[in-house]
């Protein structure tokens, strides 16, 4: 049963690799991911078959209750809210591996055999790192929802607090390995809690692409952690190949941001940068009708999503338009920046809810060299990505941040609710621009307003 | 301590694979690429479905239980989800 068992776990461990292989193309992804559920159903069902499970009522409890609440969340989230469910699901990972850390500590303590420090050693890394996804999640996920402030909250000496956190989980494992028993355990659970809420009250909307990155990486790492203890190579492969992932996005996320991780959860940002005086500059504010006649006569046109399209629910009229300009034999392009929204990949997954083709979006890299010949730049609830002061302005706080080099197009049109700044409170060169255009209001309602008046056109 | 010294060979090598995976992702399927690595981290649910299922004190059982029902929201939820976004990816 042992070797049946064995074997099981490794058909999961293939088919979660393969899994991920085939998220390499939009073609195969899908077939992928079924793979993987059907490696983590084998794993499951083989795992019933170890002598040690006796009772099965409380399994058939918990599969009942947590696949009703999985299906019911997974089937009923909104396209929009995808970053707080990623969100709160690598809490939930986190918070399992903890968990499970936690129960082996707890019958290592019944056992009269004393537990090698090695042992010992990966329950406490299990239920650190577990912890810290898990409280971080929870706070992450209440930001995203906006059941607490989105913006940075910081209290005195703030990084310090988080520093003294830190080490006081580290000594507080040490204490673990060295005797200290169930209160030692528990304080290490109990500081990394605290840990994780730290480090994440200060992270910001636009910083959230990073943590929440982070977060899926240390969820992966939880899981291996456990599988450590477990001695148990199922868990330890699929943690580390989900926690090499998260890592990989943390660090693409952070460099297009222009900042290291580091620099993120240990420092805020937004409170520098002398906002220039706005006042006395100049904007020109303009009209759906203007817009659709200045569309009509362009031949290549570039629309750039931010989280303000993902705020007004904008992609489906974002899409009506793009339909209107094919229409006319207008060339329509996406740019999408890496760290536009809240998580990585955001904006991309809410122009294929409104079924734009992903062949017309374009990263970064591949975009920008195309600008000069763009006859109208279309910015969407895009403001930091789009500063043109992140090249040009050393005294910028966004100065060195890879940006979409809308500025650089024949047109701009900006669609904005307001003139409010930015998340990081910069002015944003881009609006004062001489050829810069200003429409203001919600996103939605804009274009589709431009797109009626360009269909009557 | 060959056991441990496998445990961090498998480790060490499942690393590197990872990277080399994820590098071959496409930005546009980051978001996907999140949920379902995700839910493939909802592995953990092996070890609580033992811990849930073995003779043990009523904390054990408990333990095992919570950790059995966030699991299974992590895995059932993430395979979902992921399957949601990625059915709407389409050619033009």
């Amino acid at each position: 049963m042992e070797t049946f068992i064995q074997v099981a776990y490794l058909l999961a461990s293939v088919s979660f690799i393969v899994a991920i292989k085939m998220l390499s193309s939009p073609r195969t992804a899908r077939l992928g991911n079924l793979i993987g559920a059907a490696g983590m159903l084998l794993g499951m069902i083989a795992t019933l078959f170890y002598k040690e499970i006796v009772r099965y009522e409380w399994i058939g409890v918990g599969l009942a209750v947590g696949g009703a609440l999985g299906a019911w969340t997974a089937l009923s989230v909104k396209m929009t809210a995808m970053p707080q469910m990623v969100a709160i699901l690598n809490g939930f990972g986190g918070a399992a591996s903890a968990l499970v850390a936690a129960a082996e500590a707890e019958r290592a303590l019944l056992s009269s055999h004393p537990s090698s420090a090695y042992f010992l050693t990966t329950i406490g890394l299990s239920v650190l790192i577990g912890a810290v996804t898990f409280s971080g999640s929870v706070i992450a996920f209440a930001k995203l929802q906006e059941l607490i402030s989105g913006r940075p909250v910081t209290l005195p000496l703030h990084h310090y607090q988080s520093l003294i956190l830190l080490i006081g989980s580290i000594v507080a494992l040490v204490g673990y390995v060295l005797g200290g028993g169930r209160v030692a355990m528990y304080g290490t659970a109990l500081l990394s809690l605290l840990l994780g809420i730290w480090i994440t009250l200060p992270i910001g909307g636009a910083d959230m692409p990073v943590i929440v990155a982070f977060l899926n990486s240390l969820s992966g790492l939880a899981a291996a952690a456990t599988g450590f203890v477990l001695n148990n190579y199922l868990l330890i492969i699929s943690g580390t190949l989900v926690g090499a992932s998260g890592l990989i996005l943390t660090q693409i996320m952070s460099k297009a941001m222009n900042r290291s991780l580091w620099n993120v959860l240990f420092a805020a940002v937004g409170k520098g940068g002398p906002a220039a005086a706005a006042a006395d500059r100049s904007i020109r504010s303009t009209t759906p009708e203007d817009v659709a006649l200045m569309l009509s006569y362009a031949k290549d046109v570039v629309i750039v999503p931010g989280y303000g399209m993902a705020v007004a629910q904008a992609q489906h009229a974002v899409k009506k338009l793009m339909d209107a300009l094919s229409a006319k034999g207008i060339e329509v392009r996406f740019a999408i920046h890496p760290v536009a929204g809240r998580m990585p990949g955001h904006m991309n997954v809410l122009l294929a809810e409104a079924d734009v083709p992903y062949e017309r979006l374009y990263e970064m890299e591949r975009i920008n060299p195309d600008f000069p010949q763009v006859d109208v730049a279309l910015v969407i609830g895009a403001n930091d990505v789009v500063n043109p002061a992140a090249r040009k302005d050393p005294n910028s706080p966004l100065y060195g941040m890879p940006i979409l080099e809308v500025d650089k197009a024949k047109s701009v049109v900006v669609l904005k609710r307001s003139m409010n700044p930015g998340f990081a409170g910069v002015e944003n060169e881009l609006f004062f621009q001489p050829n810069t255009y200003m429409l203001f209001g919600d996103a939605r309602q804009s274009l589709e307003a431009l797109t009626q008046a360009l269909k009557e056109i | 301590m060959t056991e441990i010294l496998f445990a961090v060979f498998i480790f060490t090598l499942s690393a590197f694979l990872g990277f080399e995976l994820i590098s071959k992702v496409p930005p546009t399927l980051h978001t996907p690429l999140m949920s379902g690595s995700n839910a493939i981290s909802g592995i953990t649910i092996i070890g609580s479905l033992v811990v849930a299922g073995e003779e043990g004190s009523p904390l054990l059982t408990g333990l095992g239980l919570a950790a059995l029902i966030l699991a299974t929201i992590n895995v059932v939820g993430g395979f979902l989800v992921t399957d949601r976004m990625l059915r709407m990816f389409k050619r033009r």
